[in-house]
């Protein structure tokens, strides 16, 4: 494409090039995803079929649940809001070269604790601002928790693999201990916590039921993607993250920065846990793990730890979850294929990349 | 008769902490033999559920338990094929494959759990067991280390024989250096993809393997998401073991005993929730690392993929 323009190259010719150019690119971006997620639900329904069930019957209800019906689209954008967080959580550990595999811990205990103060503060003061208090609370609480790896990493060089996932191991439990032994609500039979009145949940937007807790994660990933890639601060994170011994070398104090990392990180994923407690759920019930967190890191690592296209691959995780549940309960299949779809489409998608990435290389050479 | 209660109780406590520490082992060991080639296997606990469901499929059809630890090895080496040709060959992302592997097989086990068995929930019988002469006769300790099905034993020699691997033989050389040098080792000639092949192959059989035990004679049957961390468990065995097999059986048996406490307490009608004792193994080794934590000694390549020529 550089040959035809070459010979033209004024000031109005380049522009016009390069917008054609971004175009061409937008257009190729939109293949290279849609392409591979059209292969995905081949190959996933060659699975539908195995087991008796016609899979253009199921995708239809998944299409149908999870993007084109009214409700469906407004469940798909609520369930987005805490997947947005935790994405944005891992955008920055991840940038950083730090492995925080702890986000399901960190999210669980988030969401205990403003499931734990949000009932009460709603009674001693107005509502906005309980709710206010009951983020900053489960914030607060999951970077604590992310406090022990972070020191660990950052002044012992203990790996934080092994200590995130111990420590979502230990989240997960001391979640279920704090629901059924602290925060029990003494008025129900099942073990859960107090449940938040619907009114005074996060207000729904405008006149559907999508929660505004997306606008938060939407600000939250954007905020998140301009920092890293638009300020100091975040091309400090970026240098840790690229080489840790050049960083030191250039005089960052990569200890001190290795404890923020974490700390933001987890800060996000209690955030995830509150929004998904504050705005939908109102509760936690006794042994609920939703596992968010190890469907969102692929999907973090295949949007290239971009803010924008980390949301476009929250929306395609959340339009699949949504959708394949409601297909599921439809044609008796376990909801289990769910995950089946999304490994398929992750690995599809990680081929594609590959594909594309040697094909440019050939062009090239 | 008190006495006797707890001699009784304590032994089988012990029995249950060695079948419960054996799939951790198994997966802890095969994890290792990863790591030391470089390679980040996060799809382990894909791994051990094919090895469950398939281990399990496997003996319930054919009515062999040895059988079945055969389809359960196979089935954790066809996950780590995918693995080894998407990640090892082509070298994609290994968090990515790895967690992929690990969600779209709880989904197709419990799928075909859902189609197969969901109605009858059939069970195997009881595991037979080799009793080893005049050590069983041990009181307490004899009941609970002696008394297992072979392939218990013969787990706890495979440490042995890999220490023996890692230090005197020219694979185990090999595998060190794919893990920590592999332009090194390309340059004295050796294909380092195979060599890591080799090592992420051995990962799926031996997460097969540990996946078929918990499903054979662990439980006697297959449920959805039985493993329920246990590849992730052996994750951090091997990374706290260092590279050495004998602290992967350490640090098993010390997961195997308070995941064995749980259900004594249960059993014994203690009131306390099993999410507080489920925590001990990860406190105890937290505390440990808070301790005594030094730099990990990872291999430097760790999940990298080697490309000849690349910088």
């Amino acid at each position: 494409m550089s040959i035809d323009t070459a010979p033209t190259a004024s000031a109005t010719a380049l522009d016009a090039t390069s917008g054609t150019a971004t175009r061409r690119d937008i257009l190729h971006r939109l293949l290279m995803t849609l392409g591979p997620i059209l292969i995905a639900l081949i190959i996933a329904g060659f699975i539908l079929l195995a087991v008796g069930v016609d899979p253009l019957a199921y995708y239809g209800f998944v299409l149908e649940k999870g993007l084109f019906s009214p409700l469906g689209i407004q469940q798909t954008l609520t369930r987005m809001a805490p997947l947005l967080f935790l994405a944005a959580g891992l955008i920055v550990a991840f940038r950083a070269g730090m492995w925080n595999l702890g986000g399901d811990g960190q999210f669980l205990l988030g969401a205990v604790t403003a499931a734990a103060s949000a009932p009460v503060l709603v009674q001693i003061m107005p509502s906005w601002l309980a709710l206010t208090f009951s983020f900053l609370i489960a914030m607060a609480v999951a970077m604590i928790w992310s406090l022990i790896p972070a020191l660990l990493r950052a002044y012992q060089g203990v790996n934080e693999i092994i200590t995130t996932l111990m420590m979502t191991f230990l989240g997960t439990s001391l979640a279920n201990v704090l629901v059924k032994l602290m925060f029990r609500d003494p008025s129900t039979t099942v073990p859960q916590t107090r449940t938040l009145p619907v009114e005074d949940r996060l207000p729904r937007l405008f006149e559907t039921t999508i929660t505004s807790g997306l606008l938060l994660g939407l600000a939250a990933i954007i905020i998140v993607h301009l920092v890293m890639t638009r300020t100091a601060f975040g091309l400090k994170l970026r240098i840790v993250g690229a080489n840790p011994r050049a960083a030191v070398h250039a005089g960052l104090g990569v200890s001190g920065l290795t404890v923020t990392v974490f700390a933001i990180s987890a800060g996000l994923a209690g955030l995830a846990g509150a929004v998904d407690i504050i705005g939908v759920q109102g509760n936690v019930r006794a042994d609920w793990n939703p596992a968010y967190g190890l469907a969102v890191i692929p999907a973090v690592f295949l949007a290239r730890m971009n803010g924008f296209a980390a949301i476009g691959f929250v929306f395609l995780l959340s339009v699949l979850s949504i959708g394949g549940e409601s297909a599921a309960r439809r044609l008796g299949v376990p909801n289990h294929f769910t995950l089946v779809l999304v490994s398929i489409v992750l690995i599809v998608l990680a081929l594609a990349e590959y594909v594309d990435h040697r094909y440019n290389q050939s062009r090239k050479a | 008769m008190t006495g006797l209660f707890s001699e009784v109780f304590l032994s089988a406590l012990l029995f249950g902490a060695v079948t419960a520490a054996i799939p951790l082992l198994l997966a802890g060991l095969g994890e290792q033999m990863s790591e030391k080639a470089g390679v980040l296997n996060i799809g382990i606990e894909g791994m051990m559920l094919a090895g469950a469901y398939l281990g399990f499929v496997g003996a319930f059809y054919s009515g062999s338990l040895w059988l079945g630890f055969l389809t359960g090895a196979a089935g954790g080496v066809a996950v780590a094929m995918i693995m080894a040709l998407l990640c090892v060959r082509i070298g994609l992302n290994q968090i990515v494959i790895g967690i992929a592997l690990t969600l779209g097989l709880e989904g197709l086990t419990a799928l075909l759990h859902h189609f197969q068995f969901s109605r009858s929930y059939p069970r195997l019988p009881a595991a037979e067991a080799t009793v080893i002469p005049l050590l069983s006769d041990i009181p307490v300790i004899g009941p609970a280390f002696f008394k297992h099905h072979l392939i218990v034993y013969l787990a706890v020699a495979l440490v042995f024989a890999m220490g023996y691997l890692y230090r005197r033989t020219q694979l185990g050389l090999n595998l060190q250096a794919a893990g920590d040098k592999p332009a090194a080792l390309d340059v004295a000639g050796i294909d380092v993809i195979r060599t890591r092949t080799i090592a992420v192959l051995t990962t799926g059989a031996l997460a097969g393997l540990g996946g078929a035990y918990l499903a054979n004679v662990g439980a006697g049957l297959f449920i959805p998401f039985i493993t329920n961390g246990a590849g992730f468990l052996g994750i951090v065995l091997a990374m706290l073991a260092r590279g050495r097999p004998v602290w992967v059986l350490f640090g098993a048996l010390l997961f195997g005993v308070c995941l064995s406490l749980t259900t004594a307490m249960q059993v014994a009608g203690i009131n306390i929730p099993t999410d507080v004792i489920q925590m001990l193994p990860f406190l105890a080794v937290m505390i440990m690392l808070v301790l005594f934590g030094r730099r990990a000694s990872l291999p430097a390549a760790l999940g990298i993929p080697y490309e000849r020529g690349a910088r």
